[in-house]
């Protein structure tokens, strides 16, 4: 599975696309299959406030629960009510599976983030261990 | 402790097999197994529709033989051994003198004087320093016979129809634990035992444990089972299979602090058959009133999934017990979990909730197995 070039990534295994001021933010091929067949999807409301670094929501999968860290701060604008009846979408395109939308309050906080060349030697790394 | 490296993970035979195949692999209680092959619920959906194929070679074998080797199982096992017939095997525990699980087991008694202790991986040490030592006094010899054997359960309702395409053996007339030797995959005096932990028919056969063999058998099995559509079975979906048909795990609903009163398991305690290990404990657990806490099956019905650990609260928020196991129950499509709470408030349709993440999510009581297979028409 390919890492899109124009995504930034967590080291918690998020990614966000970036336009404008808008950051759509989901989880990574790499954790899903980590995670296996997932099947709830808990996130925030929309008009919530997320903050860079904490936990806005948790995935759930068959056998375990992963908490979701936002990759920026901000204010929710929209939520995937898609994933709330089928949270599997996740697991087919885990790039595409958006879960929030996110109007950025810093888009400086970006440059923190990795690229998609960095986060593919971060997961070598972490695979390695 | 002057050790500070890990110790290796213990492999099965077909260790190297599961990593050919791509599972996903992960430590249980020691051992480096498959959590997951092609996907957890599609492995489920395997067992309970068609067939999969489980490696538990993990599990471990005390074989008990002498002339008092009948006295001997008597008198480490909660279950009455002196009813089983040559070829039969029944669900049974060890148990401390405080009336504990040391573990729960299957017992098979191959001849008067000859029985197969089978008990789980994480406890294998544990128990064959066990049932060694207080054996001791009877005229008995007690084996461990866990290394060699690969031990492969072939589960479902088309498990039949795969394993007999590999076996002279007539496998309708082995019904429900019991057990046959023939030939199996080539393997003359192997055993076939009508066995499983999934609530569903099934098998479990015990073959030589050199990984050529193992291997041969493996796929020999997959080949089988091919046109049934089945599929090599995890941990994963060997723990969500479990789970629906509410049978016990050892360190979740059972263990050292549990009696077999409160895990809901006195239908194999035969408390008349004579005194035993844990029995004395167990009849002042019965004079006394009976057990305080009580294993009971929960179906969330708000949105969450109850998972191993999470408290169990009553209506007022107060913590009255703990969930042993909970998952998303793949078949049933609820999530479900087993939890001990009080005795009073262990009743059907009784409402508790679940602290999931720092919330009550509300959940009731219902009857288990939450899963029972359909009876054969035909």
């Amino acid at each position: 599975m390919a890492y899109p070039a124009n995504y930034k990534y967590t080291r918690e295994h998020e990614w966000i696309e970036v336009s404008g001021k808008t950051g759509t933010v989901g989880i990574t091929d790499y954790a899903q299959n980590s995670l296996g067949d997932i099947v709830f999807v808990d996130a925030p409301k929309v008009g919530s406030k997320v903050e860079k670094g904490a936990i806005f929501g948790s995935v759930e999968s068959v056998k375990a629960v992963s908490d979701l860290y936002s990759p920026v701060s901000g204010t929710v604008t929209e939520v995937n009510e898609s994933l709330k009846d089928s949270p599997e979408k996740i697991n087919t395109d885990a790039h595409a599976a958006w879960i929030i939308k996110v109007e950025l309050s810093d888009s400086a906080e970006l440059d923190s983030l990795l690229d998609a060349a960095a986060y593919e030697k971060f997961i070598a790394e972490e695979t390695g261990k | 402790m002057a050790t500070s490296a890990p110790p290796a993970l213990r492999r099965t035979a077909l260790n190297a097999m599961h990593h050919r195949m791509g599972a996903k692999m992960v430590d249980f209680g020691g051992w480096d197994m498959p959590v997951e092959y092609s996907g957890l619920i599609a492995e489920h959906m395997a067992v309970r529709t068609g067939v999969g194929v489980f490696d538990v070679s993990h599990m471990g074998d005390i074989q008990l033989r002498g002339p008092e080797a009948l006295a001997a199982v008597q008198h480490i096992t909660i279950n009455d051994v002196s009813k089983l017939q040559l070829g039969q095997a029944h669900y049974s525990a060890m148990l401390y003198p405080q009336g504990t699980f040391v573990d729960d087991v299957i017992v098979h008694k191959f001849s008067d004087n000859d029985y197969l202790i089978v008990i789980n991986a994480g406890t294998r040490e544990k128990d064959y320093n066990w049932v060694k030592s207080n054996v001791q006094r009877f005229h008995c010899h007690a084996s461990d016979y866990s290394d060699f054997y690969t031990q492969l359960a072939i589960q479902g309702p088309k498990a039949a129809e795969t394993l007999a395409k590999l076996t002279n053996l007539d496998l309708s007339t082995i019904k429900g634990y019991w057990f046959k030797w023939g030939t199996a995959c080539g393997l003359s005096n192997t055993l076939v035992a009508r066995t499983g932990y999934t609530g569903e028919d099934g098998f479990e056969i015990y073959v030589p444990s050199d990984v050529v063999t193992s291997e041969r058998v493996w796929n020999e099995v997959l080949e089988a089972g091919k046109e049934f559509g089945i599929l090599p079975c995890g941990l994963g979906a060997r723990n969500t299979l479990r789970l629906e048909s509410a049978m016990s795990l050892y360190g979740h609903e059972i263990s050292e602090t549990i009696n077999p009163f409160e895990a809901h398991l006195e239908r194999f305690l035969k408390l008349d058959k004579g005194n035993f290990l844990g029995s004395d404990a167990l009849k002042k657990v019965q004079a006394e009133g009976g057990p305080k806490r009580k294993l009971v099956g929960l179906e969330v019905i708000e949105r969450g999934i109850a998972r191993d650990g999470y408290p169990v609260l009553n209506a007022s928020g107060e913590k009255i017990g703990v969930v042993t196991s909970g998952s998303p129950a793949p078949f049933l499509k609820k999530n479900i979990a087993l939890a001990y709470v009080p005795v009073e408030l262990a009743f059907i349709d009784n409402e508790v909730a679940v602290e999931i993440r720092g919330n009550p999510v509300k959940a009731k009581i219902v009857p288990t197995p939450f899963y029972r297979r359909p009876k054969k028409t035909a």
